[in-house]
């Protein structure tokens, strides 16, 4: 196998130089950073605020897979000359088999070689491209992160297992997507493998398969079989059968992404059935459509730790995205290229096919698991009002009552998962000034203007030491007639992000309770009040 | 006919005892002598909650079997205090929130959520058509979820009319009193706990109404029963069979 690894490509995709500090944040969590970043002191997995105390000038950025996999489209398309059935494992790695290019091209160094050039050529310059080749894709990888940008490494047949004995366990977790087995589990057993001073993977390798098997069950096995060099299940030599392969026709003709995508999920449900039907689970999807000129587009995503109706669902959402926003002016062809027409059919072949080993649900927490029923409905609703309209709420750091939970769309979150994110504990760190509860029923997204006066009518204001100029004596809230305020507290001076000019917030909150018992929470900015919550 | 028979018998003979309480959803202990009919929301039942306090009462109403591991689904009330919902014991690992639908696919949404989840939270933006309303009644009974339905923001909708026809359980809040905030020109204390007074009204088992104080939340954060729930009615009987 031969791996390509573009290193930081989220940074890359995102457009941005290596030589600039930037983080690429998920859930508070740096995932990805550049260079000059990591040169800072900054690592993987650092949170948010620890992250920007190390490099506090690097630029923040969302993390994006979409924006990721769109920008690395051009790219496998450019290796697509080289040799057929070139395979996506994530945005930034491709996987292709040698055997056949290899004996083109004169042997795996030179094919290596020239896939290094065909996809610096495609990058022009701006990432590096590390090319490796060995027995296994996880040795591939391996080698690809030993490999410099124009040298190569290649690891010769036969010799993985001692290419990979000195290297720590560690390297099971960074190359999760390679080795094949859901997110976490290795992570979990790395820790236990370190722990019983398993350090290397040769060590690992050293174990009789059957008492790893024994001691570790199926994941144990995994991590041995990578261990030695070796594929992360036997080749499967039987294609699967055509009949498993879903397509669908588009009518009217789909030239949008969002439309595709919501086909595709469907469409993706519609495969994860029938191969649940026949007890299979998918490693490898080929998603092909053809558009209305007869144009033929196809591209192989790998994800060995068995995709689900969703992952397939987002890699069919990238690859459309990928294809429908590729520079214009190139034919479209097998090789890539933008579509000139809209989609008219969309095809989504399982191309190997594994044993289910079905997934055990927690006995407890279980049902914290969306049902299938409620994905689809969820599904219906966001195709109804567009995916934006259907969100879930995550823990943020906040001091307002609108700033403590953040909305994230419903599409980019795995409801069928548990998202500690939504647990009460998630935001461990305190938040000084933050409102105290209970805190306000009703928080008004669109704050309205209200008008806060004293006994006199007049403007009720804040001084700059945070003292009120006069007790309010009514509030008016919209159109309603002012009523008199019957008690209220305050204020509280709230100067946050002085340090940044455009971020800075300057407010002082108070609470009103007003003669008809409702209680609100305005908050003077700008030399007006507004209404930023309802006690309702 | 005589077949027909036969095929109900084995029926009565072959059919689960589905027990009272499996027809109902749990909800937060104190409110249990709110709610008729076992301690629990009625599976199947739509809910209209009213008054000042009502988005907090309704969060409150639902915190039970959202706990209890019911999903939940919030349509149209994008200024829900999310904050105030974790309070309160809804769980947000739970909960979805959908944006307000334009008003000509309000029923078509509302009906989708209600065929997948057990708890939904409506705010319509417009009256709700009778036509709608019975057909997400029907919807809702066979589902077996509860529909929880505020009265829209501003529409002075009076109590009687937030569903055109009679809901199943209608919880008006009549007077709400805050503490914690203290009288006088110096602005001190700040909000801590309200005290409301709940009255129930309804078909079927809660067809009497009632009321109940609350606090709605108690200075701990908690919501307790501050008076047990009694019949509005003058003779009132004694609170045990009351609840």
């Amino acid at each position: 196998m031969l791996v390509a690894w573009c290193p930081d490509w989220s940074v890359v995709a995102a457009g941005k130089a290596l030589d600039e500090p930037v983080l690429v944040l998920h859930a508070n969590r740096v995932v990805a950073l550049s260079p000059a970043a990591r040169g800072e002191g900054a690592v993987v997995g650092l949170r948010r605020r620890e992250a920007q105390a190390r490099c506090p000038d690097a630029e923040v950025l969302a993390h994006e897979p979409a924006r990721d996999a769109r920008a690395f489209e051009p790219v496998v398309a450019a290796l697509d000359a080289l040799c057929p059935r070139v395979e996506v494992v994530h945005p930034g790695t491709c996987a292709l088999a040698t055997r056949g290019p290899s004996r083109y091209h004169g042997g795996d160094q030179p094919l290596a070689e020239r896939v290094g050039e065909v996809l610096g050529d495609a990058l022009g310059g701006r990432a590096d491209v590390l090319v490796g080749v060995a027995d296994s894709a996880f040795a591939a990888g391996c080698a690809a992160r030993r490999a410099g940008p124009g040298t190569p490494v290649v690891v010769d047949p036969g010799t993985s297992a001692a290419f990979l004995a000195p290297w720590p366990v560690g390297v099971l977790d960074e190359l999760e997507g390679l080795g094949g087995s859901p997110v976490g589990t290795v992570d979990r057993l790395t820790d236990v493998l370190v722990r019983l001073g398993l350090r290397t993977l040769g060590d690992v390798a050293g174990l009789a398969a059957a008492d790893v098997l024994a001691r570790f069950g199926p994941d144990g096995d995994l991590v041995h079989r990578l261990a030695r060099g070796l594929d992360a299940r036997p080749l499967a030599t039987r294609a699967p059968a055509p009949d498993l392969a879903v397509t669908t026709e588009l009518d009217p003709p789909v030239e949008r992404v969002d439309t595709a995508a919501f086909v595709a999920v469907s469409l993706a449900d519609e495969l994860h059935r029938r191969l649940g039907e026949r007890g299979l689970a998918c490693t490898r999807v080929a998603i092909a459509v053809e558009t209305e000129h007869g144009e033929q587009l196809e591209r192989c995503w790998r994800h060995e730790g068995t995709l689900g109706p969703a992952a397939v669902a987002e890699r069919v959402r990238w690859q459309l995205d990928g294809w429908l926003t590729a520079p214009a002016g190139r034919a479209a062809g097998p090789a890539g290229g933008r579509p000139t027409a809209g989609l008219s059919r969309l095809t989504l072949t399982p191309l190997e096919v594994v044993p289910a080993r079905g997934r055990q649900l927690g006995f407890w927490g279980g049902e914290a698991l969306l049902d299938e029923r409620a994905a689809r409905a969820l599904a219906r609703v966001a195709g109804l009002l567009g995916t934006e309209a259907v969100t879930v709420p995550e823990w943020r750091g906040g001091r307002g009552p609108a700033e403590q939970l953040a909305l994230v769309p419903a599409g980019a979150v795995e409801l069928t998962a548990a998202r500690p994110a939504a647990c009460a504990g998630w935001v461990a760190e305190p938040w000084p000034g933050r409102l105290p509860a209970p805190s306000p029923a009703v928080v008004h997204p669109d704050p309205p203007a209200v008008d806060l006066v004293d006994a006199d009518g007049a403007p009720v204001g804040v001084t700059g030491r945070g003292a009120i100029t006069a007790p309010p004596a009514r509030v008016a809230v919209g159109d309603v007639a002012p009523r008199p305020v019957v008690a209220w507290a305050g204020p509280w001076a709230a100067d946050e992000r002085w340090w940044d000019p455009a971020a800075q917030r300057r407010r002082a909150r108070v609470q009103v309770v007003d003669a008809s018992g409702a209680a609100h929470l305005l908050a003077l900015e700008g030399g007006r009040w507004w209404l930023e919550a309802t006690y309702d | 006919m005589g077949g027909m028979a036969d095929v109900h018998a084995l029926g009565d003979r072959a059919r689960p005892v589905t027990l009272a309480g499996e027809r109902t959803l749990p909800v937060l202990p104190p409110l249990e002598a709110l709610v008729p009919g076992g301690g629990g929301l009625r599976r199947g039942s739509v809910v209209v909650v009213a008054g000042q306090g009502a988005t907090s009462m309704a969060m409150a109403v639902l915190a039970g079997a959202s706990r209890a591991g019911s999903w939940t689904v919030a349509v149209g009330v994008p200024t829900l205090g999310l904050a105030a919902a974790a309070e309160l014991g809804l769980d947000l690992e739970r909960l979805v929130l959908v944006a307000p639908p334009p008003a000509n696919q309000w029923s078509t949404v509302v009906a989708a959520l209600v065929d997948a989840f057990e708890l939904v939270l409506t705010r319509p933006t417009t009256r709700v058509r009778p036509g709608d309303a019975r057909r997400l009644e029907a919807r809702v009974r066979e589902r077996g979820g509860v529909l929880c339905h505020l009265p829209g923001p501003g529409s002075g909708l009076a109590r009687d009319r937030a569903w055109p026809s009679a809901p199943d359980l209608c919880l008006t809040v009549t007077t709400t009193e805050w503490r914690g905030v203290e009288p006088g020109p110096v602005g001190a204390g700040r909000l801590r706990s309200r005290r409301v007074v709940v009255e129930v009204t309804g078909r079927r088992e809660a067809s009497r109404p009632r009321t109940a104080e609350l606090w709605l939340p108690s200075p701990d954060g908690t919501v307790t029963l501050a008076r047990p729930a009694r019949a509005t009615s003058t003779a009132a009987p004694p609170v045990e069979q009351a609840g």
